[in-house]
């Protein structure tokens, strides 16, 4: 459960931003969660009301977007799409892929009134 | 209900907007910020403060009861004379494996994380407050026994080293790859029960490596002190390596 501590993290970039701007509440919040970040999109949804909960993000929509994972076959040179960690290159049949794109957990924008 | 104000006019209603929706003033503000941005800042400066020491930090990671404190107490007893020690222990209760350090005579310090399932980069840049870092080579810090969470967060180490105990199936590298990605060397423990157990050592590596083609493994038993060696030999490379970079 460290989405527990990431979307605290969440909320409280929330916190920091829209007040920066001077907002007085905040709509929704956006995410980027990449496919081989080990983040699960239900724990973060779930944990994000119990942290937004009494805070001005409290009732904000959380948005989550997805990107793809991506991985480069270290013998062949070849990308291919990744969705999961263990994964053989459709090229040559490698097993050793280094991970290019898909471990990305980025707060994106926010919505503030 | 309606999606724009949350009031409960439903679609399709007459539904006169007297009152003030909010996107009069809604603006969106662009953030772009890593949700680790904070953390690993802190790694950051742990990073820096343990290079000034030339310390060489390893952040021990496994699952619980791999015998990552058992193989602590073996490396502290057989080098304390040779290099200067300190530990760091993450549990979410007791002291119990602080204890066992303490009685290597090494200094320790237990955090516990209470409901956390991980240690944060935060939690190791106070723990390491009373320790004398100047007069110490090499920082142990053994994370809270979990092949998930502490995969993502970066504690400002050299090095995350996995400990992967036979009695736990060959697969595990499968099964949790974000952690055997994020490790430079793996450790295969208690080898000496090999004879007893149905595992595939060559398979165990092969998958590591699949997650993983540059980690470096080493396999050994803290209890025979089977291949131990080579072990303390990984760690006098690194200390070295520290010292010629500072």
């Amino acid at each position: 459960m460290h989405e527990l501590s990431l979307t605290q993290s969440i909320v409280e970039l929330a916190i920091e931003y829209a007040r920066r701007e001077n907002a007085e509440a905040i709509r929704s919040v956006t995410v980027e969660i990449g496919a081989l970040s080990g983040v699960s999109d239900d724990a973060v949804a779930f944990a994000f009301d119990v942290c937004s909960k009494g805070t001005m993000a409290d009732g904000a929509r959380l948005v989550i977007l997805h990107t793809a994972g991506r991985g480069r076959c270290l013998a062949c040179h070849e990308e291919s799409e990744l969705s999961t960690l263990t994964h053989t290159c459709p090229r040559c049949g490698g097993l050793a892929l280094e991970t290019v794109q898909g471990q990305e957990m980025k707060f994106t924008e926010l919505e503030v009134d | 209900m309606c999606i724009d104000c949350g009031c409960s006019s439903l679609p399709g209603n007459a539904h006169q907007h007297d009152h003030k929706h909010a996107e009069k003033n809604s603006r969106t503000i662009r953030v772009e910020e890593d949700l680790l941005a904070k953390n690993n800042r802190l790694a950051i400066n742990n990073r820096i403060r343990f290079a000034a020491e030339q310390l060489l930090v390893l952040n021990l990671v496994s699952s619980p009861g791999s015998g990552k404190t058992s193989l602590l107490e073996r490396t502290l007893i057989d080098l304390k004379n040779k290099f200067d020690f300190a530990v760091l222990e993450g549990d979410q209760q007791t002291s119990n494996d602080a204890d066992r350090i303490a009685a290597t005579g090494v200094p320790v310090k237990q955090i516990n994380t209470g409901t956390g399932c991980h240690l944060d980069a935060h939690m190791v840049g106070h723990g390491v407050d009373d320790f004398d870092l100047p007069a110490t080579d090499i920082l142990m810090i053994e994370n809270v026994g979990n092949l998930v969470c502490p995969a993502s967060f970066d504690l400002g180490e050299d090095h995350k080293v996995v400990v992967l105990s036979v009695t736990e199936g060959e697969d595990k590298p499968l099964k949790y790859p974000q952690m055997f990605q994020a490790a430079e060397l793996m450790l295969i423990n208690k080898i000496d029960l090999l004879p007893y157990l149905r595992f595939d050592l060559q398979q165990c590596k092969a998958f590591a490596r699949q997650v993983n083609p540059r980690i470096e493994i080493i396999e050994l038993s803290c209890h025979s002190g089977e291949g131990m060696t080579a072990w303390y030999d990984w760690l006098h490379a690194g200390v070295e390596r520290k010292r010629r970079q500072a």
